[in-house]
């Protein structure tokens, strides 16, 4: 019987061969990957990197390139996102902690959970005339910085819902038991046993539902309407405009220079996309660190 | 006290108690009486009720929506499963470990100190932390590194950490779910020399899939037995010595001397 047994390691090297070969295919579809988003960074910096300067961020919007600059849109976006994080954190996150550790496990659950995931994919353009015609018509907002931020909310709300529900699914059973054994409280165990270890996956969450709606245009198009906003908002029912559509305003104008103009603006924009994606990153390492390790 | 221990008294009281989940009856018409500073082990094969009887106990049951209970548990003269009874004061009565160690992932210090601040405990968290590491025999393993994070201590000391965390409140009973099912032997001695030394302050029952084990470390030993219906019975209920040496019950016997399935 065992003198039948033989292996046949003569195809050694094709083996390895073919092992090569799909190394190689995976390398290129990470190249190809790659290549969309490097030859955007080096057109738009090659394009861009000589129209970053303070006359670009401290300026006003003017009819002329070399003194025009996006301090009202810069200043719109940052207070845009600091209302839409105060609005949707707390929203989001209570939710999903509702959603995960109280909610009765029955088919209104599952509707809910089912169309969570639904509205993550609806265009963004479709939360933006849902906004104008919720918060600037009938609520009479006008065309707001609330008025943003509660579209923004909307719209980035399902991602910040499902990204914290699947950290606090994540959690272990046997850390919510042992708090319960000692004698914890439904509240004390989600404050003491669930939100700590979920408390990583949730800031990825928040980080990466900001950064979804602080390059969001579609929908600001709606909301503030294009236009030529020279001040800088002070209480959130004044107007405003955001960083994508005062880009998105110079790329339509015809001279060249405003579009060097766009580049910096995109720059400046991808700057502080990828601050807040670091900040996440150091912050979200540092209390894993302290959880796991 | 002293009077007490010469004297048998019952801790816990188990009275026709049935278990249910959803319409699945897990457990009929169990009855027995557990004594104070004793061990008494739960034996049975898988899936015989063992884990949820020691689960009733302290109401953990509780956790799932479709759980219900007929019957009694008398503890210190309360019916545990009366309305007015919040299961949550019920556990800090009666701790519980678990088959797999499960620390928070915190410090040592955090773990043991957990059950304390979530009770509002408003004396000497050293001190209190102190005596449950003592008592748990962790004491001069980890007292040099309370800070550490528990998951970097072995899996024997992560057991004996959950036991030091249920210590930590001053249960009078300690459920344990299995414990050693997850160690090697030589943890396992650990945990069961443990046992032995806890019994003066505490009673302990224990749930052991090892009828080693049960001989061992119980004084008292309760077999479960469940038939086609995959409901639970208690077979037999006796001092473990007698239990092992001369069982009254065919299937017991058959169960401890291992001809059972």
């Amino acid at each position: 019987m065992s003198t039948d047994f033989k292996l046949n390691q003569n195809n050694l090297s094709r083996r390895k061969f073919i092992g090569i070969i799909f190394l190689v295919f995976c390398l290129l579809g990470v190249l190809v990957a790659m290549m969309g988003l490097i030859s955007l960074l080096i057109q738009v910096i090659l394009q861009g990197y000589e129209w970053v300067t303070p006359n670009l961020i401290f300026n006003y919007p003017s009819r002329h390139p070399e003194q025009a600059g996006l301090w009202p849109a810069l200043i719109g976006t940052l207070y845009m996102m600091g209302l839409t994080a105060l609005i949707t954190v707390p929203v989001g996150i209570g939710a999903a902690i509702y959603l995960e550790e109280y909610a009765p496990k029955n088919w209104i659950t599952s509707f809910i959970e089912i169309n969570t995931s639904n509205l993550a994919g609806v265009p963004s353009i479709v939360y933006g005339l849902l906004g104008l015609s919720i918060f600037v018509y009938f609520l009479k907002l006008e065309r707001s910085i609330l008025a943003g931020s509660l579209t923004m909310s909307l719209l980035i709300l399902p991602l910040l819902i499902l990204a914290s529900r699947e950290a606090i699914k994540a959690v272990p059973m046997a850390h919510r038991e042992a708090a319960f054994a000692l004698g914890g409280d439904k509240w004390q165990v989600v404050k003491m046993a669930v939100l700590p270890t979920a408390f990583p996956g949730i800031l990825t969450g928040v980080i990466l539902a900001l950064s979804r709606a602080i390059g969001e245009a579609a929908p600001m198009v709606a909301i503030t309407a294009l236009v030529y906003i020279t001040f800088v908002p002070v209480t959130p029912m004044d107007r405003f405009t955001v960083m994508p559509i005062q880009i998105f305003n110079w790329v339509s104008r015809p001279q060249d220079d405003f579009r060097g103009l766009a580049a910096g603006g995109i720059i400046i924009l991808l700057f502080l996309l990828l601050s807040m994606n670091s900040i996440a990153v150091i912050l979200r390492n540092k209390f894993q660190k302290r959880s796991e390790e | 006290m002293n009077n007490e221990q010469n004297q048998p008294k019952d801790i816990l009281k188990v009275k026709n108690l049935s278990f249910y989940y959803g319409t699945f009856q897990a457990l009929k018409d169990i009855s027995l009486d557990i004594e104070a500073n004793k061990v008494t082990a739960l034996i049975g094969p898988s899936g015989c009720g063992k884990s949820t009887l020691l689960r009733c106990f302290n109401r953990m049951n509780d956790l799932f929506s479709n759980a219900k209970v007929e019957g009694q548990i008398i503890f210190d003269d309360l019916d545990i499963y009366s309305q007015s009874i919040d299961p949550v004061l019920i556990r800090s009565k009666i701790g519980m470990v678990f088959q797999k160690p499960n620390p928070f992932p915190k410090s040592i210090y955090d773990n043991v100190a957990f059950g304390l601040r979530i009770n509002g405990f408003a004396g000497n968290y050293d001190e209190e932390i102190e005596r449950a590491l003592v008592q748990s025999a962790l004491w001069d393993e980890v007292k040099d590194r309370l800070k550490d994070n528990a998951f970097s201590l072995s899996g024997g000391q992560q057991q004996r950490l959950c036991i030091a965390r249920a210590l930590a409140i001053r249960p009078d009973v300690i459920l344990l779910d299995e414990p050693t099912s997850a160690l090697d032997p030589i943890a396992t001695v650990k945990i069961e020399d443990l046992v032995n030394v806890l019994k003066k302050d505490y009673t302990i029952i224990i749930v052991t899939h090892n009828m080693q084990q049960a001989a061992r470390v119980s004084d008292k030993t309760a077999f479960l037995l469940s038939g086609e219906d995959r409901c639970g019975v208690l077979i037999e209920y006796d001092y473990t010595q007698t239990m092992f040496s001369n069982p009254k019950i065919k299937e017991t016997e058959d169960y401890i001397t291992g001809r059972f399935s």
